[in-house]
């Protein structure tokens, strides 16, 4: 009878599902990583199981998980075992400890420059040409411009947006708080689709064809113009924008279950390695080591940058003044 | 979605009947813009889309389309959502069965209730459905603790993939069989039992064969849609790649890395899934018609 055919069928499916699932390797890894560094992932982990191989003889396999940074903290923090995280900003690494105790309070120490390999700043992605004549900040707020940024409740490269042109407007002669409040009001009155992560962001404003300026990672910008043809997208470097660091940590508790704690932390510190940091800027990251950096500069635009704990004073006090619920970015949403 | 198999080939007569009396027969312009209406319709919404799946899928040629269909990750999405398919289909097949039966053949308290609660998968937004297993099953929700002492993974694991995966598909089955079980009655059963047929005998060689197209119409609608949910699964799979990624969440992964070609070539997958669903859905209300 059918049911019968049915039940072999199921059967026979698990059963092939069972045998297909790979012989794992002696150990694996979870990185749960943001949105744009996939590229740049899918190198290291190669380089990086390379590199434990000859040292150790152990094979390493890395998975990879990506998605909006705080989205992906989220589910670290409910329960996603990653030995490593590798997130776009230091806030969401920090929930791992305030929310869930998965990680020491000191963990940005235990890592050389506030544990960030690689750093990244904000630009302007525009059509070629630049037909509305985007150079600076400014002129994002001019009429008829339209802005693409994902949203800043979900995602973190647009917090670091929000922050940049912030700090941009406080810098300019007679700026003030207010003055930055009123800048940043009149530059998300000129934002067309909020999504929820920097590549949504992308794809809306490279596939979709809309808005006349994307704010992105500078990483992200490079990438996307080099996937999607050089002659189809400009980019514009801002006068002054932020420092961008994004964190990398070992989620203790998980390494200690998983007992990966020795080849997690090997994987974070072959990060900050000359062959780490060659990937790094291959991929569009700012390498922190100034051999690579050196090597690299030509590759990145000369840009003045402010970093937030000079602006703002740590991600802790930004996070808590604009985007918790009723901070600044909601006032400044409220029509 | 609730029409039965019974109701679905009863309009082919009635609109036969219509068009042959000239009393009710439609003028023959109105009867033109409506047709063209309809079919351009469905012309620009479902197969122009359909076709750009394929055109896209194979835009930088067979070799990319069979590399992105064979590579570990895309395998390893393939399997799991047959896997998942496999598991949950079978079990919505058993309790389909069981809450129809339940349904039409006895009386009891909560009847309504449960008929209620069959359907609340069609009500509730996907999402929803996995935010709620991420609540009852997370670190810090309330199975979570003793889950996680025990070492026991549910969410970002295949089993919840699994969980999601049998609750979109629940009313399926069970919606499909109700009204047709209604409708027929127990009347046949009843004379089997009083030929002395036992139960089992009597679901096997009585209600069996009754509903048997109506099952399968079930099955088939079910199947689909575990392999094609994305909302419910996207939340509790972790998207981890070549682990926790179902065919549609790689569709998206790989549209999201700019590597169109192979998104549209695992995509054009689901399509073919859809239409196979298509053929095999005729197939059923043709042999129905038959019988």
């Amino acid at each position: 009878m059918a049911l019968h055919k049915l039940t072999v069928l199921a059967t026979t499916l698990a059963l092939l599902a069972g045998a297909a699932a790979p012989a794992f390797a002696d150990v694996s890894l979870l990185n749960v990583s943001y949105d744009p560094t996939r590229e740049l992932y899918q190198d290291f982990n190669t380089a990086f199981a390379k590199y434990w191989k000859t040292k150790t003889g152990e094979t390493v396999t890395v998975k990879q998980s990506h998605g909006g940074s705080g989205k992906q903290a989220r589910a670290v923090i409910d329960g996603l075992e990653a030995d490593v995280v590798t997130l776009a900003l230091g806030y969401d690494v920090d929930a791992l400890n305030t929310e869930a105790k998965l990680i020491p309070p000191t963990w940005q120490k235990r890592l050389p420059n506030n544990a960030s390999p690689y750093t990244s700043t904000i630009v302007f992605l525009v059509r070629k040409g630049n037909p509305k004549g985007i150079k600076d900040w400014n002129d994002l707020i001019k009429p008829g411009v339209e802005v693409v940024t994902p949203n800043p409740k979900t995602s973190g490269g647009a917090r670091w947006n929000y922050l940049a042109a912030w700090g941009y407007a406080l810098k300019q002669p007679g700026g003030s708080e207010a003055k930055a409040k009123d800048f940043v009001k009149q530059l998300f009155q000129h934002v067309k689709v909020l999504d929820s992560g920097a590549r949504g962001a992308t794809v809306t404003f490279t596939q979709r064809n809309i808005g006349d300026v994307l704010l992105a990672w500078e990483n992200e910008a490079y990438l996307s113009t080099k996937e999607l043809g050089p002659d189809k997208f400009d980019i514009v470097t801002p006068s002054v924008s932020i420092l961008a660091e994004p964190p990398v940590s070992v989620v203790d508790k998980v390494v200690d279950k998983h007992g990966t704690r020795k080849v997690a932390e090997a994987y974070l510190q072959y990060l900050y390695s000359p062959a780490g940091q060659e990937l790094a800027a291959q991929n569009y990251y700012r390498p922190r080591d100034p051999k690579v950096a050196a090597k690299y500069a030509d590759k990145f635009s000369k840009v003045k940058l402010f970093t937030i704990d000079q602006v703002f004073g740590g991600w802790t006090k930004a996070q808590k003044v604009h985007f918790a619920d009723g901070g600044v970015f909601d006032q400044i949403q409220a029509k | 979605m609730a029409a039965t198999v019974s109701t679905l080939y009863s309009h082919h007569d009635r609109a036969a009947l219509l068009e042959s009396r000239q009393a009710t027969r439609e003028n023959p312009w109105v009867k033109g813009s409506i047709l063209v209406a309809a079919l351009s319709f469905f012309g620009v919404f479902l197969l122009l889309p359909l076709l750009v799946v394929f055109v896209e899928a194979l835009a930088k040629g067979w070799g990319t389309y069979i590399d992105a269909l064979t590579e570990p990750d895309a395998r390893s999405a393939i399997w799991l959502t047959l896997g998942a398919a496999a598991i949950s289909v079978p079990l919505n097949l058993v309790f389909g069965v069981a809450a129809a039966w339940a349904i039409t053949r006895f009386e009891f308290r909560g009847k309504q209730l449960l008929i209620t609660l069959i359907d609340l998968p069609f009500s509730v937004s996907p999402v929803v459905a996995g935010l709620v297993y991420v609540l009852v099953f997370s670190n810090h929700g309330w199975f979570g603790p003793w889950l996680s002492a025990h070492d026991i993974k549910i969410i970002f694991a295949i089993p919840g993939i699994v969980l999601a995966t049998v609750f979109v598909t629940v009313p399926f089955i069970a919606r499909e069989l109700i009204p047709l079980m209604q409708a027929q009655g127990r009347e046949e059963e009843e004379a089997a039992v009083v030929l002395g047929a036992r139960g089992w005998q009597v679901f096997w060689h009585v209600t069996l064969p009754n509903i048997r197209w109506a099952l399968l119409y079930g099955v088939i609608l079910s199947n689909a849609r575990a392999m094609g949910e994305f909302g419910a699964v996207s939340v509790v799979s972790g998207h981890i790649r070549g682990e926790t990624n179902t065919l549609p969440l790689h569709v998206e992964i790989l549209y999201n890395e700019y590597n169109f070609a192979a998104a549209f070539a695992v995509a054009s997958l689901l399509a073919l899934l859809a239409l196979l669903t298509l053929v095999v859905k005729s197939w059923v209300e043709w042999r129905a018609r038959r019988d």
